[in-house]
């Protein structure tokens, strides 16, 4: 752990983040105005926790900007889905483009945040998010790669530790990689950590100390 | 290339596709999956084909049914493994086909080189990963780079909302994706519709793909599938 002028902010007087809870905190952080892509899976979840004074646009990589909440009922359509394939919908404001273009706008740096899931961060910001290198796993890494390289902030939300107690948060990621050096912060149940060229930073802590953290993640 | 064709019947708009051919299919899932053209391609009987499309299938419909039915040799796709992949997880397991994953920015990027005659070119998604074993590396500016290819193929597959007689295109919502990039790539654009207008009824600044671009439609019923999707 790297000593930073920034204290560290611990919430001792109650367990750690729900999962509502942590994508209220991740929403929180994003600023007013940002276009954003959200990872499927838990960051999906961020959506629902924008506040709309915030003006956050939500980009989605097969071919939308101004995405909408998930279609329910009568909205479904089949041509109008989410990168994870779900029915959503369209918000006034919406604009469709084909994939190149999808693309461009996240590569060429237009994209002011993404939140992803990950198997593995570095406190470097390496990310692993696409394989687990298991034998017989087929490999599957869809804009995971394109947005981790495109995006000019890459939080990730996950939990700190493997179901079997392993720190996902490690010194060099040991699962293939996603992308090098391009996460800046995590979001987890137990606390939010900076992450890059200086190494880890504690910014918030629930429910543990960041000294009680720090050792069980071994950092 | 001459002006597009209409074609009275799916099995006229695919006639003609070789053995060995390379195929680009467009679709997201579900959403923009040329369903007709691929069951054409079916009875149609080409075999070891090249696919290269962002997913490989979803249940037993589209180009899952073309895998199912042994017609592909290689899979070209950043995302192939879904809840309802399993067509194409068995063919992967028993090595009855082979797989190159892409990047999806790069797949689109790739084929957007080919369409517009550009050749290979340096791009930074994928430095330091295993997806970039092989590939030539440099430094532009401090930053790193890998060289990646065109992918131009014989065919493409597409399923745009409407056209006129012409070939311009309309695509509808999200079901756009790849289609446009893909019609730029092919030797010989084949593209199933909902709906062919007169020559002169399209606005011609909403015109998404020119019709330069298309060399043969058919108009088809559309088919509403949901798709259970990524995990």
């Amino acid at each position: 752990m790297t000593t930073e002028t920034i204290p560290t902010v611990e919430h001792l007087d109650r367990g750690p983040l729900d999962q509502d809870e942590l994508a209220a905190v991740v929403a929180a952080d994003i600023p007013a105005g940002a276009f954003v892509n959200l990872g499927i899976g838990q960051p999906t979840k961020v959506a629902d926790h924008l506040r709309p004074e915030q003006g956050v646009t939500l980009h989605t990589e097969n071919g939308m900007l101004g995405m909408g909440p998930k279609a329910v009922g009568d909205e479904v359509d089949p041509d109008l889905t989410n990168a994870g394939k779900v029915p959503v919908t369209e918000l006034p404001g919406a604009a469709y483009f084909h994939h190149a273009d999808s693309f461009a706008m996240m590569r060429g740096g237009h994209l002011d945040v993404c939140v992803l899931g990950a198997y593995q961060v570095s406190d470097h910001g390496d990310l692993a998010n696409w394989h687990t290198g298991a034998p017989g796993a087929i490999p599957a890494v869809g804009g995971a790669m394109d947005l981790a390289i495109g995006a000019r902030q890459v939080f990730v939300m996950m939990s700190l530790f493997t179901k079997t107690g392993e720190p996902k948060l490690v010194r060099e990621c040991t699962y293939p990689l996603t992308g090098r050096g391009c996460v800046c912060r995590i979001y987890s149940n137990e606390a939010v950590i900076d992450v890059g060229p200086d190494g880890a930073h504690m910014r918030q802590t629930w429910g543990t100390s960041a000294a009680d953290l720090a050792e069980r993640l071994g950092l | 290339m001459s002006a597009a064709v209409v074609c009275e019947s799916v099995d006229e708009a695919v006639a003609g596709i070789e053995d060995g051919s390379t195929v680009l299919v467009g679709g997201f899932g579900l959403a923009g999956m040329p369903f007709d053209l691929i069951d054409g391609l079916i009875r149609q009987g080409a075999k070891d084909l090249t696919v290269v499309s962002n997913n490989a299938g979803n249940g037993e419909v589209g180009l899952a049914a073309l895998l199912k039915a042994g017609r592909v040799r290689k899979v070209v796709c950043s995302f192939p493994r879904q809840v309802d992949s399993y067509v194409f997880d068995e063919l992967y397991r028993t090595g009855d086909v082979e797989l190159e994953v892409v990047p999806q920015g790069n797949l689109a990027e790739r084929m957007r080189a080919a369409g517009a005659g550009i050749g290979p070119f340096y791009c930074p998604t994928a430095v330091g990963t295993p997806l970039a074993e092989g590939k030539e590396t440099r430094t532009f500016d401090g930053r790193e780079y890998l060289l990646e290819h065109p992918i131009s193929a014989d065919y493409a597959f597409i399923s745009a909302y409407r056209s006129d007689t012409v070939g311009n295109l309309v695509y509808r919502k999200t079901a756009r994706n790849f289609g446009p990039v893909m019609a730029t790539a092919a030797t010989t654009t084949i593209v199933q519709v909902q709906e062919i207008a007169p020559v002169g009824s399209l606005d011609p600044e909403s015109v998404v793909t020119p019709s330069i671009y298309v060399d043969r439609i058919v108009p088809v019923e559309a088919r509403h599938y949901t798709v259970q999707g990524a995990q």
